[in-house]
């Protein structure tokens, strides 16, 4: 019978899971499992990984295009782009520190199916927007593949996206093909201290409506610069408000002018050079402040000029610390550990304000009680419904990760 | 032309033609339902004009709920139903049928919202791509994806067939463009996903929506992505004894880090009707064309036009010419831009949108060339050549049915080697009625099912765009998996 596997091709995958299809057996799926302890708690017995698919089956530096089996390491990933200078732009963050698992050891595959981009997002697109092409096993066990390696297709349904974000729930993606981009020469950090929160968004959004392509724009409140791991900025003591130019060494300093220009209304401006702008973007995508404790974590995906009025309703509530990224537009929020993690009052917030929010950090009996997604709309809801019914007819992968009861 | 067979229409739900016109009058008002011959008549067909079917109906509607009613009914009464936005479908994508009614957005067309410091705009989906950046320029901003018939194909069309444009290189194509959308499902139901704010919760329903060619909904309105104008733009032209050359320098440009906002490729056929339309100075001598734009400030553009002049060095450019105003970017542009209608202006085509990796250029261009030989055809390509996008240009005779076929034929058998050379099919214009029957080449009967599996659970009575994007054999099959 089925036990904890690490198949070593789409066949296997295919055979394993028509397998427990047949019997109904519950599969929990996972690459490296770094972010096993994110989402609702899964029950089942039969573990399988996509470990053994290892591999980067395809690279053209020239047509920005990458290919690799699921299972391979992102660190190799990203270390064989960084050799023809390279990179995966929408920068993937590293969540597994924040849920007590080492850095470094998740799969290309697990990036995907999460579809959780870092700080770039905001100017090149999510994860979802540089899949290219999928190989993948349904939860009945049919091998079908979307896509392709080419950068435009329209071709047929796009399936790359429905299974960007799906968390494991409709296949095992097997390979995946992806667009790479070309690192930048230069990058530099433009910092203000001492903002509060709704003035920092207004000046995150004021650089992000200039022609200057800012590549990053975060804020982090007070309460949390104290847990950076970049002294020059943790030694501050101040509330730290980031704007990232990435470019040809000439054009970051032409943009940093203009832009420090565009912003001295709003303050003194500090900058950070290429070196310690690397550090300082680096630990972000680790989500270095938020790495400490077991204080429960959401991930609030709003407008950004809404960002703060979030923050500050779910204060009125908890206590709450709060990370913006992209512009405002995503808020990291820590908050006192409760019975529901603060869900009740943090979806209320969410119906006014608008977005979504995804509880990142929580004890297991927590993530079980409580939606650990957005609850969905009755007609979305319905569709995603009947989507995992035609990919997974008997229910049988990572059921219940996303939404109890499918 | 013709290859491509169409079903016998429903004769029971033609011959009710009266009581459904009728019955759309009353649900969505006499004005909005055009029945009379004529009137249906500038409905029949889209750009890919081979194709043409006189529509039972055709419903305009003004705002979602309208959309919502006639939907609703066209499901109980199991009457299928065309999308259609501007119809400027290259691919057959708004072709009507007998018993279909036609919902066109036309008239949905109003910008609802624009909020520049969260940098989005919420648009009825009737509004034409380029009306999207006009209604944000005065404040420096635009819509990035940019389909060369952007002065009158709707964004509904654009978000049917996840168009792309010339500058999608660095800016994405629709799907990358726009963060919500309100759709109405096949019974009528409203729904709506994202909006302001980015990756929407749940599976992706945006991204199976948009490029779904009218198969899973209709869009109402959207939220789209505005973004800020570069300071400036300027292109440079390149031109190459070969199309071997003009590719390895595509791949030189970027190997070196430089991803410019277009590079797009022409060859010598399309160089010359282009100039002959345009005056935009194209080099006449040359085998291949490149037109590579780069975007920033006046010295930003000096500075990387003059390393990508550098690049460009070792492939032996037999034209190196930088845009010196701003007229002759226009001029650039405008030839390029115009390529279809130029080369409409000289003979019928046939247009074809596969994809290549850019590494094959060299050898898909010899064996375009000998299939076209092969059928006593002459053919002209343009190529977004940043991203592999090929569209050769298959000249024929439309008054001569013969020479039509053998357009279409050699035109499947470019599709083919597209494919074959690791591409696909189509890279912007969709699969639509054209390269239905081609879907096997690319897809494998799994693939198609579960693409066809999702087609049900969306539209479980297939009453949406029929006849389109997927093969006949095995829709029963998913219709009755799902």
């Amino acid at each position: 019978m089925l036990a904890n596997m690490r198949p070593v091709d789409e066949r296997e995958f295919a055979r394993l899971l028509a397998e427990a299809t047949a019997t109904t057996t519950p599969v929990a799926l996972a690459g490296a499992g770094t972010k096993a302890n994110i989402g609702r708690p899964i029950n089942a017995t039969t573990q399988l990984s996509t470990r053994a698919l290892r591999g980067i089956t395809l690279y053209e530096p020239s047509e920005m295009v990458m290919s690799a089996r699921t299972g391979t390491a992102l660190a190799q990933i990203e270390d064989a782009l960084s050799a023809r200078r390279q990179m995966l732009a929408f920068e993937p963050i590293e969540l597994a520190p924040l849920v007590g698992v080492q850095a470094g050891q998740g799969t290309i595959g697990g990036v995907f199916a999460t579809n959780l981009s870092g700080a770039r997002r905001i100017r090149v697109g999510a994860a979802r927007d540089h899949l290219l092409g999928v190989r993948a096993v349904s939860g009945g066990g049919e091998v079908f593949k979307s896509g392709g390696r080419v950068m435009k297709n329209v071709t047929g349904l796009d399936l790359c996206r429905g299974l960007a974000g799906s968390w494991g729930t409709l296949a095992v993606m097997c390979e995946v093909t992806f667009k790479v981009q070309p690192m930048p020469e230069e990058t530099a950090t433009l910092i203000l201290l001492g903002l509060p929160d709704e003035i920092a968004v207004e000046v995150l959004c004021e650089a992000m409506t200039t022609p200057y392509e800012v590549s990053g724009a975060v804020h982090l409140q007070h309460s949390l610069v104290a847990r950076l791991w970049y002294d020059g900025l943790r030694e501050q003591g101040q509330a730290v408000t980031a704007l990232r130019l990435e470019n040809f060494a000439k054009s970051v300093a032409y943009r940093k002018a203009r832009l420090m220009e565009h912003l001295k209304a709003y303050g003194e401006i500090h900058e950070l050079d290429s070196e310690n702008s690397l550090a300082f973007w680096g630990e972000l995508r680790q989500l270095s402040v938020l790495q400490e404790g077991e204080a429960p974590l959401w991930r609030i995906s709003t407008a950004p000029t809404a960002g703060p009025r979030v923050v500050a309703a779910i204060s009125a509530y908890m206590r709450c610390r709060a990370f913006y990224d992209w512009s405002g537009g995503l808020v990291w929020a820590e908050v006192l550990p409760t019975t529901d993690a603060g869900a009740a009052d943090i979806r209320r917030v969410i119906a006014t304000h608008g977005g979504h929010a995804t509880l990142i950090r929580a004890e297991p009996q927590v993530r079980a009680a409580v939606e650990v997604f957005q609850p969905l709309e009755a007609g979305p809801d319905r569709l995603s419904r009947r989507l995992k019914a035609t990919f997974d007819p008997a229910g049988i992968l990572n059921p219940g990760r996303m939404y109890a009861g499918f | 032309m013709g290859l491509v067979v169409l079903p016998e229409p429903d004769r029971a739900i033609v011959a009710r033609r009266d009581a459904i016109v009728s019955d759309l009058r009353r649900l969505v008002g006499a004005h909005a339902v055009i029945a009379d011959e004529d009137g249906r008549r500038a409905y029949e067909t889209d750009a890919l004009t081979a194709y043409r079917a006189l529509p039972l109906a055709v419903v305009l509607p003004g705002s979602t709920e309208e959309v919502s009613r006639a939907l609703r009914y066209c499901h109980q009464h199991g009457i299928k139903v065309v999308a259609r936005g501007a119809g400027t479908s290259l691919s057959g994508g708004a072709l009507p049928s007998e018993d279909a009614v036609v919902i066109g957005v036309s008239r949905m067309s109003r910008v609802l919202e624009v909020d520049y410091v969260n940098r989005v705009a919420r648009v009825e989906v009737g509004i034409t791509n380029l009306g999207i950046s006009e209604a944000v320029k005065d404040r420096g901003f635009f819509y990035a994806p940019d389909p060369s018939s952007q002065l009158a194909c709707t964004l509904a069309g654009n978000i049917g067939m996840n168009s792309g444009g010339a500058h999608c290189l660095k800016y994405g194509v629709t799907t990358n463009n726009v963060l919500g959308l309100k759709t109405v499902l096949v019974d009528g139901e409203v729904i709506e996903i994202g909006g302001t704010h980015l990756d929407p919760p749940g599976y992706d329903l945006l991204g199976l929506l948009i490029g779904s060619e009218g198969q899973l909904g209709i869009a109402t309105e959207a939220t789209v992505r505005i973004l800020r104008s570069a300071e400036g733009a300027r292109p440079m032209l390149l031109g190459f004894d070969s199309s071997e050359a003009a590719g390895q320098c595509v791949s030189a440009i970027i190997a070196a880090g430089i991803v410019p906002v277009a590079i797009e490729f022409m060859d010598k056929p399309a160089i010359q009707v282009c100039e002959d339309f345009a005056k935009a100075g194209y080099p006449l001598d040359v085998a291949a064309l490149l037109i590579v734009e780069v975007e920033g400030s006046d010295e930003e553009i000096a500075d990387l036009l003059s390393v990508i002049s550098s690049i460009a060095k070792p492939f032996s450019p037999k034209a190196l010419r930088i845009s010196q105003s701003a007229d002759q970017s226009a001029a650039i542009w405008k030839g390029r831009k115009a390529a279809f209608g130029a080369i409409g202006r000289i003979s019928d085509y046939y247009c074809m949108d596969g994809v290549i990796p850019l590494g094959k250029l060299g050898e898909v261009l010899v064996s375009i060339s000998q299939i076209c030989d092969r059928h006593n055809l002459r053919v002209a390509n343009i190529f977004h050549a940043g991203d592999g996008n090929l569209h050769p240009l298959v000249l024929y005779d439309a008054n001569d049915a013969a020479e039509a076929d053998r357009a279409e034929q050699a035109g499947q058998e470019i599709l083919k080697l597209c494919v074959a050379s690791g591409g696909c099919l189509t890279g912007e214009h969709g699969v639509g009625i054209e390269k239905r029957d081609l879907m096997p080449v690319q897809f494998t009967e799994t693939d198609l099912a579960v693409q066809m599996r999702i087609k049900t659970v969306f539209d479980p009575k297939w009453l949406l765009n029929p006849s389109k994007v997927f093969p006949f054999d095995g829709r029963k099959a998913a219709q009755e998996a799902a």
